[in-house]
C-alpha cells in the first residue's frame, strides 16, 4: 500500500507516492528523474548516492523515502544556479578533480556539507569530511585541492551560499 | 620540449561540467518507455551437474514477460581469446562456481524479476570443488573442464640465453617469493546496460564498457545476429580498470530477453554481483631468483608463475604471458626463463586489471632486487640506475623501447624524494622504498586473429560554424580519452580547443579496440591525428586556389588562416561569407580569417570535408611462442620513492609520502596524466596493504561490498608528488604514450620496500594487513 510523501527538492516541491520500502535514492532517481545522486553499493558503503538532506550529507540509499517525508534536500542538480555553476563544481573541473565522475555528485554534495558548516577547512578536516566517499580514479589529491581551492574563493566573496 | 597550442596544458577535460553537475547519463541512468527489468538465476554451488531447470513456476508469475535458459541462448561458446572461448551464457551442463549464470527474467519491475528468479528450480548433482590453486593441480582434483586436464588454462615456457650457463657465471643469486591474492577492481559504477531491439531486427546495446567493439563482436557471435545489425554505444562509465574490457552476461541477457520480448530491457549487478562476476585481478605466485655480478649487474632471471584464474579462462591466456614478458624490461638482462601456468579453480574467473599480469611480479622482482642491493651492500637505488635500459635499447625478449625516460625517472623520484639524506637515517619504525616499472602503450595485436585497424577516426568539419566534429569508437571510461582526442584534433588542425566536439564510443562511429592495455592516447591519437590533418589539408587545398597559392603556406593557428605567416588578402573571402549569411549580427571579424570562414569555403567548394585516419602498428615482436603478448609500439615507464611509518606494536602501516615519475612521452593534457598516475597510485596502496577477495569454505566470497572489500579512502593516501617526465616517444602522436597502467607498477614494491627499511621485514605474502605484519615483526624478533 503505498503512502503519499512530500518533500521539497532543490526547492522544488514535489509529491509522490511510495511503497514503505522505497529508498531516498530510488525515489530521486526513479520517481524524479534526478539521476545525479548515483547507485554505487547500495549498503552506504561508497557515498556515490550522498545528498544533502536538511543540511547534513546523508547516504540517500539508506534513508527510506518515507523518513524524507517533509524534508529539504539538496541534489547536485540543484546546486548550479541558473546554468553558473556553483564554486565547488567550477574548482573541481578547473582542478582535474574529475576523472570518471561517477563519485563526483556525491563527493561535491558531501564538500558542500562541510563548507557550509566550515569555510576554512584543513586538508585534514577535508579529507575525513569526505572519506565516506569513495574515488576509485583520482587518488582523492586533485579533490582535496579542488575542495581548497573553492573554499579559498568563497573567503574571497565572503563565504556566501 | 615542443611549443603547442593545445596538448601539453591543463585544459579542464572536455566533460567535466556534465559530471559535475549531474547531467552525465551513466547507463542506470537510462530508461526507454516500456522497459522491462532483468535478474539473473546464478548458482548457488561451486560446483555440480545441471540435471534439470523447471522455470514454470516463474513463467506464471505475474508481471513476468520471458524466462529463458541455455535452451533459448544456445550453446555458442565464447570468452575473450578466440583460442579459449571456454564459456556459455548460461550453464547447460555445470555450474562451475558460485555465480555460475543458469537463466533470466525479465519483468515489469526489478522486485518481480528478483522474485522469479527465486522460483526457478534447478536439481544440481554437487561435485566436489577445488578452491586453491596449488590443490587444483594435484593429480586427482576435481576437474573443471573436460577439454582442460589438471586444470591448466595455460602454460608458457619461454627463454631466453641459457639461463643455467648464466646463473652459473654469477657471484651472486638470490630467490624471492611473492603470493598474492584475488583482488576487485572496484570501480564505483556497477555494470549495467539497457538493449533493444528495433522491429527491422537491430540491436541497440547502451552497456557500461571498455570495449564496444569487442562486445558488439562477441553479443553477434553468441546470440547469432548478424554483425551489421548490433550496434553498442557506451554512455558515461564510473570506471572500468580491465574487468570492463569483455563481453558480460548481464549484456548478452539483457539483448537475449530484449529478442524475447520485444522490449528494452534494462539490467544492471549489484554490488556484490560485481564481486561475482568478477573478471578482476587473478591471484598470482611468483617464485624468482636473480642472478647477478658482485658489482651489481643484473645477468639471468629465472621466474616463475601460478595464477589461479578462477572458472573460466577471460584475458587469462595474455595474463600468464604477461606476468613473464613485462619482465624483460625495464632492466638489462642476459639470459630469462619463465615457467608459468594459469590455473582453473571453482571460483569466479579472473580476467585483466590495470597492470594486467606484471603486477605482482614487478613487485616481486623490485623486492629481489632490494635484496640482492642488500646482499651486494649497494644501494638499491644506485643498482637500479646501474642497470635500468635507455632509448634504442632492446629487451631480451624483443621488446623495443623506442623511448625510455627511465632513468629521469629514477633520478627525478631519487632526488624530488631526498633518498640519500632519508636512506639508512630513518628512525625505527619509518622506511623508504623504491621501485621501477614499465608497461606497453597498447597490444601489439588485437585480441581476436585480424588485419584490422586497431583505431579509425573520421574528422568531420561542420557546413558552417567551423566545429571540427571528431567521431571515434574509442572509449572514454574517465582516463580522459575524449579530451585527448579533441586536444589532438584541435593541435593538428589549428583551432582552439572549444572548437572541437567529440562523439565517441558507439560501434556506428568508427572502428576502435577500446580502452583497455593503455593504448588510447597512442593508437587513436595516432588515427585522429591523420584524420584531422587530412580535413585540414582540404581546407587549405581550397584556401590555396581561392588564394593563388602554396597549399604549403597556409597555416592554421588558433582558429585563424595565415598565409606566409600573415594575415593575407582575405577580404573577398570575407565579402563572400558575411553575403550568405545576411541578417547575421555576430560577422567574423579580426585581422585573419577565420578558420571558420575558410572551412565553410571549403564546403561550398567541395561538399562535406570529411578526414579519415587509421592506426594499426607495424609488426613487433620476436618469432618466439607468445611473443605476441608484450609487444607493443612503445612503453610507458615509472619510478616511484615511498615513505611509511609502521606501527610496531599493531603492524598497522601508513604510507606518509610518495614520489612518483612517469615518463608518458608526451603529456598531452598534464592535469590528466597526474591525475591518472595519482589513481594509479591510490590503486596500488589499497592492492598492498587493504584489498583481498575472501572465500568461504563452500566457495561463497565473504566480503563482496566495499565496506568489507577495503579501497583506499581520502584518509588513507598521503599527498603525492606527480613528476612528468616526457621522452618524446617517436611512434606516438606528438611523442605521446601511456600512462594509464604503467604508473600502478612501482607502487606495490616501492611500499614493500619501504616497509622493509622500516622494519627489517620482507614480505612474501600480500595484502600487507597489520596482523600479518605484526606477526611477521613479532617473528623476526624471535629469531634473535
Amino acid at each position: 500500500m503505498k503512502r503519499i510523501i512530500q518533500l521539497t527538492v532543490n526547492g522544488e516541491q514535489a509529491e509522490v507516492a511510495v511503497t514503505p520500502n522505497r529508498t531516498l535514492l530510488q525515489v530521486l532517481r526513479e520517481d524524479l528523474g534526478l539521476t545525479g545522486a548515483k547507485h554505487g553499493c547500495g549498503l552506504g558503503d561508497c557515498g556515490a548516492c550522498t545528498v544533502i538532506l536538511d543540511g547534513k550529507p546523508v547516504n540517500s540509499c539508506l534513508v527510506l523515502a518515507v523518513q524524507a517525508n517533509g524534508s529539504e534536500v539538496l541534489t547536485i542538480e540543484g546546486l548550479a544556479e541558473n546554468g553558473k555553476l556553483h564554486p565547488l563544481q567550477q574548482a573541481f573541473v578547473e582542478k582535474g578533480a574529475i576523472q570518471c565522475g561517477f563519485c563526483s555528485p556525491g563527493m561535491i554534495l558531501s564538500a558542500k556539507a562541510l563548507l557550509d558548516e566550515n569555510p576554512k577547512p584543513t586538508e585534514h578536516e577535508i579529507r575525513m569530511a569526505i572519506s565516506g566517499n569513495l574515488c576509485r580514479c583520482t587518488g582523492y589529491q586533485k579533490i582535496v585541492e579542488a575542495v581548497q581551492a573553492a573554499a579559498d574563493s568563497k573567503a574571497l566573496q565572503g563565504g556566501d551560499s | 620540449m615542443g611549443d603547442f597550442n593545445v596538448i601539453s596544458t591543463r585544459a579542464p577535460r572536455v566533460d567535466a561540467a556534465a559530471k559535475a553537475t549531474g547531467k552525465a547519463k551513466y547507463a542506470d541512468d537510462l530508461s526507454m518507455p516500456g522497459m522491462l527489468y532483468g535478474a539473473i538465476l546464478q548458482a548457488p554451488i561451486a560446483h555440480g551437474k545441471v540435471l534439470n531447470i523447471d522455470t514454470s513456476r516463474a513463467l506464471r508469475l505475474p508481471g513476468v514477460k520471458a524466462v529463458v535458459t541455455a535452451k533459448e541462448a544456445g550453446l555458442v561458446k565464447y570468452g575473450v581469446s578466440p583460442a579459449r572461448y571456454d564459456e556459455t551464457l548460461y550453464a547447460y551442463e555445470k555450474v562451475r562456481y558460485v555465480g555460475d549464470e543458469i537463466a533470466a527474467v525479465a519483468a515489469v519491475d526489478l522486485a518481480t524479476a528478483l522474485e522469479a528468479v527465486e522460483l526457478i528450480k534447478v536439481d544440481y548433482e554437487e561435485l566436489p570443488a577445488v578452491f586453491d590453486m596449488f590443490e587444483s593441480m594435484k593429480e586427482g582434483a576435481p576437474q573443471l573442464h573436460d577439454e582442460f586436464p589438471g586444470n591448466i588454462t595455460a602454460e608458457v615456457h619461454q627463454e631466453f640465453g641459457d639461463t643455467e650457463a648464466a646463473m652459473a657465471g654469477c657471484d651472486l643469486v638470490v630467490d624471492h617469493t611473492l603470493l598474492s591474492k584475488r583482488q576487485d577492481a572496484a570501480f564505483i559504477e556497477p555494470h549495467a546496460c539497457l538493449a533493444y531491439f528495433d522491429l527491422d531486427g537491430k540491436l541497440t546495446l547502451h552497456t557500461s564498457t571498455q570495449v564496444p567493439h569487442y562486445v558488439m563482436r562477441t553479443v553477434a557471435m553468441v546470440l547469432r545476429i548478424p554483425v551489421g545489425n548490433v550496434r553498442v554505444i557506451k554512455p558515461y562509465v564510473g570506471g572500468g580498470f580491465g574487468p570492463k574490457a569483455e563481453a558480460t552476461p548481464l549484456e548478452m541477457s539483457a539483448c537475449l530477453l530484449a529478442r524475447e520480448t520485444g522490449k528494452p530491457v534494462k539490467m544492471n549487478y549489484s554490488r556484490e554481483q560485481v564481486f561475482l562476476h568478477s573478471r578482476a585481478r587473478h591471484q598470482f605466485y611468483a617464485e624468482m631468483s636473480l642472478g647477478v655480478k658482485k658489482d651489481g649487474t643484473m645477468v639471468a632471471l629465472k621466474n616463475k608463475a601460478l595464477l589461479d584464474g578462477g572458472a573460466y579462462t577471460s584475458f587469462g591466456i595474455a595474463t600468464v604471458y604477461y606476468s613473464g614478458s613485462l619482465l624483460g624490461g625495464p632492466y638489462k638482462l642476459q639470459a630469462m626463463k619463465y615457467d608459468g601456468a594459469r590455473i582453473y579453480t571453482n571460483k569466479p574467473a579472473c580476467g585483466a586489471q590495470r597492470g594486467h599480469g606484471g603486477v605482482i611480479h614487478r613487485a616481486a622482482f623490485e623486492q629481489l632486487l632490494d635484496k640482492t642491493a642488500q646482499q651486494l651492500g649497494i644501494d638499491p637505488m644506485e643498482m637500479r640506475l646501474k642497470n635500468i635500459m635507455a632509448t634504442g635499447d632492446v629487451t631480451i625478449n624483443q621488446l623495443d623501447m623506442s623511448s625510455l625516460g627511465m632513468k629521469e625517472c629514477l633520478e627525478s623520484v631519487r632526488d624530488g624524494a631526498d633518498w640519500y639524506k632519508k636512506k639508512g637515517s630513518l628512525p625505527k619504525g619509518k622506511g623508504i622504498g623504491s621501485a621501477c616499472g614499465f608497461f606497453v602503450s597498447g597490444a601489439g595485436y588485437p585480441i581476436y586473429r585480424s588485419d584490422t585497424y586497431h583505431a579509425t577516426v573520421m574528422v568531420k568539419l561542420s557546413e558552417d560554424g567551423g566545429v571540427v566534429n571528431v567521431l571515434t569508437g574509442s572509449a572514454e571510461i574517465g582516463q580522459g580519452s575524449d579530451t585527448m582526442v579533441a586536444m589532438i584534433a584541435a593541435e593538428a588542425i589549428g583551432v582552439p580547443l572549444d572548437a572541437v566536439r567529440v562523439v565517441s564510443g558507439d560501434t556506428d562511429l568508427t572502428v576502435d579496440l577500446g580502452a583497455y592495455s593503455s593504448r588510447q592516447t597512442l593508437m587513436t591519437g595516432h588515427a585522429v591525428k591523420e584524420a584531422a590533418e587530412h580535413a585540414r589539408a582540404q581546407v587549405a587545398e581550397v584556401m590555396a586556389e581561392m588564394m593563388q597559392c602554396d597549399p604549403a603556406s597556409i597555416t592554421f593557428k588558433d582558429g585563424k588562416v595565415l598565409f606566409d605567416g600573415g594575415p593575407g588578402k582575405f577580404e573577398e573571402i570575407r565579402k563572400t561569407y558575411i553575403k550568405e549569411h545576411r541578417g547575421w549580427t555576430d560577422p567574423p571579424g579580426g585581422d585573419c580569417l577565420t578558420f571558420r570562414e575558410a572551412a565553410r569555403m571549403a564546403y561550398l567548394a567541395r561538399g562535406t570535408i570529411v578526414g579519415t585516419g587509421k592506426y594499426k602498428p607495424p609488426k613487433l615482436g620476436g618469432a618466439y611462442k607468445g611473443a605476441a603478448v608484450g609487444t607493443s609500439p612503445a612503453y610507458g615507464c615509472s619510478a616511484q620513492v615511498v615513505e611509511v611509518s609502521v606501527d610496531m606494536e599493531t603492524g598497522e602501516v601508513t604510507v606518509e609520502a610518495m614520489t612518483d615519475a612517469h615518463d608518458c612521452g608526451r603529456a598531452i593534457n598534464r592535469t590528466q596524466v597526474e591525475g591518472q598516475m595519482q589513481g594509479s597510485l591510490s590503486m596500488g596502496l589499497g592492492e598492498c596493504l587493504f584489498e583481498e577477495v575472501k572465500f568461504d569454505s563452500r566457495g561463497r566470497i565473504v566480503n563482496a561490498n566495499l565496506g568489507e572489500y577495503k579501497i583506499a579512502t581520502a584518509l588513507d593516501m598521503p599527498k603525492v608528488k606527480s613528476i612528468i617526465v616526457e621522452s618524446n616517444e617517436p611512434n606516438g602522436p606528438f611523442g605521446a604514450k601511456e600512462v594509464g597502467e604503467g604508473a600502478i607498477m612501482p607502487t606495490i614494491p616501492a611500499i614493500l620496500n619501504a616497509i622493509y627499511d622500516a622494519t627489517g621485514v620482507r614480505i612474501t605474502e600480500l595484502p600487507v594487513t597489520p596482523e600479518r605484519l605484526y606477526l611477521a615483526i613479532k617473528s623476526k624478533q624471535e629469531e634473535k
